[in-house]
């Protein structure tokens, strides 16, 4: 790991699809250590920025590097990504869950699981097929948090969930966020009472940045809360 | 430890607010230990790197000390709690007296207002904290 350069770095990211462009030339770059907001009504891009970090959609133009690096097969391994879509087999069992995404990443760390498991209230046994949307989220943030990835990029964890999950969700995020060795974007449309989660925040607007700084910063210079400025913004 | 945010404004200065109340109120004392970073984040719900914000700075004013490995305590001595006392009546009485003066009292005035509602209060019920 290099110290000096940050988790993420973009310069000009654009993309377009046939219908709409997405992102029009986005400019990021976020230090080490920091959970970062990036907060937009939906099809202001936000998906597609993160889906343009994991390497999911190619962007048509710009840089992205991963800790210095450009961002690559070999870069994948660096990232943990929660998609909104919910990719969990309704077939399988909590455990099975756990034990097949384990396959997959070498940065798993078993020793995290069980009390993630506890923190959340699911268990093991149960099916998939049986959990609430809520318990689901948890689950895709249990998957999240179990690996070791010094990126880590949630795509609307929050979005059509119980308040009760909400606040597992967030309180586990800050429990378990290791500052001096991870750095995370949570993307969200509604900012609500999940603003004190976040160092930074980024207001994307239809495939543009139109507002960004530090949270603190922020409530300070417009003696507002970020909930308060998202609703004006994008009014 | 409970806290109920205004997040208009900025969440460390809040922390550090409630911490100066508790130990003004007494709640806090010299000496006494507070959670750690981690506990206190976590319990309130807040950004870790915040709380660590307001737990410096309460650090830079001398409120609190770090000892490696043990925790951070409420600094023992130097009229601490006095101190704390002082910085908040400063401040409540400032932000009274300001108001007064936007409503267009002078001081003579205030300061009857002020006798009679003391009375007022004090024959109709206790005054209750809040």
């Amino acid at each position: 790991m290099n110290g000096t350069s940050p988790a993420l770095m973009l310069r000009n990211v654009k993309k377009s699809y046939p219908r709409a462009e997405a992102l029009k030339g986005i400019e990021l770059a976020l230090p080490k250590g920091e959970i970062w907001g990036l907060l937009g009504p939906n099809g202001s891009g936000k998906s597609t920025l993160l889906k343009c970090i994991v390497g999911l959609v190619k962007p048509d133009a710009g840089e992205i590097e991963i800790d210095g690096n450009p961002r690559s097969r070999c870069t994948k391994g660096q990232i943990a990504f929660v998609p909104e879509m919910d990719t969990l087999y309704r077939w399988m069992t909590v455990g099975q869950t756990l034990a097949f995404t384990s396959a997959f990443y070498q940065d798993w760390d078993q020793r995290r699981v069980a009390g993630l498991l506890e923190f959340m209230g699911l268990d093991a046994g149960q099916k998939i097929r049986s959990l609430s949307k809520g318990m689901r989220a948890r689950l895709k943030l249990v998957l999240a948090l179990a690996r070791k990835a010094p990126l880590l990029l949630l795509d609307e964890p929050f979005s059509g969930i119980d308040p009760a999950s909400r606040e597992r969700i967030v309180e586990g995020i800050v429990r378990e966020f290791k500052s001096d060795e991870q750095t995370m974007v949570i993307s969200t449309h509604a900012v609500g009472d999940t603003e004190q989660l976040f160092d930074a925040v980024v207001f994307l607007d239809e495939g543009t940045i139109s507002l960004q700084g530090y949270a603190e910063d922020l409530r300070r210079e417009y003696g507002k809360s970020i909930n308060d400025l998202f609703k004006e913004v994008f009014a | 430890m409970r806290i109920d945010f205004h997040p208009s404004q900025p969440i460390y200065l809040q922390i550090m607010d409630e911490f100066r109340r508790q130990i003004a109120t007494g709640l806090l004392k010299p000496g006494d230990k507070i959670p750690s970073q981690r506990d206190l984040a976590a319990t309130i719900k807040v950004n870790a790197n915040t709380v660590q914000r307001a737990y410096r700075e309460m650090e830079t004013l001398g409120l609190v000390e770090t000892l490696r490995g043990q925790g951070t305590f409420i600094c023992q001595g130097r009229g601490i709690v006095e101190e704390t006392r002082n910085d908040m009546l400063t401040n409540l009485v400032d932000d009274f007296v300001r108001a007064m003066q936007a409503l267009g009292l002078n001081e003579e005035t205030t300061l009857d207002v002020v006798k009679k509602r003391f009375s007022a209060m004090q024959t109709t019920e206790e005054v209750k904290p809040k």
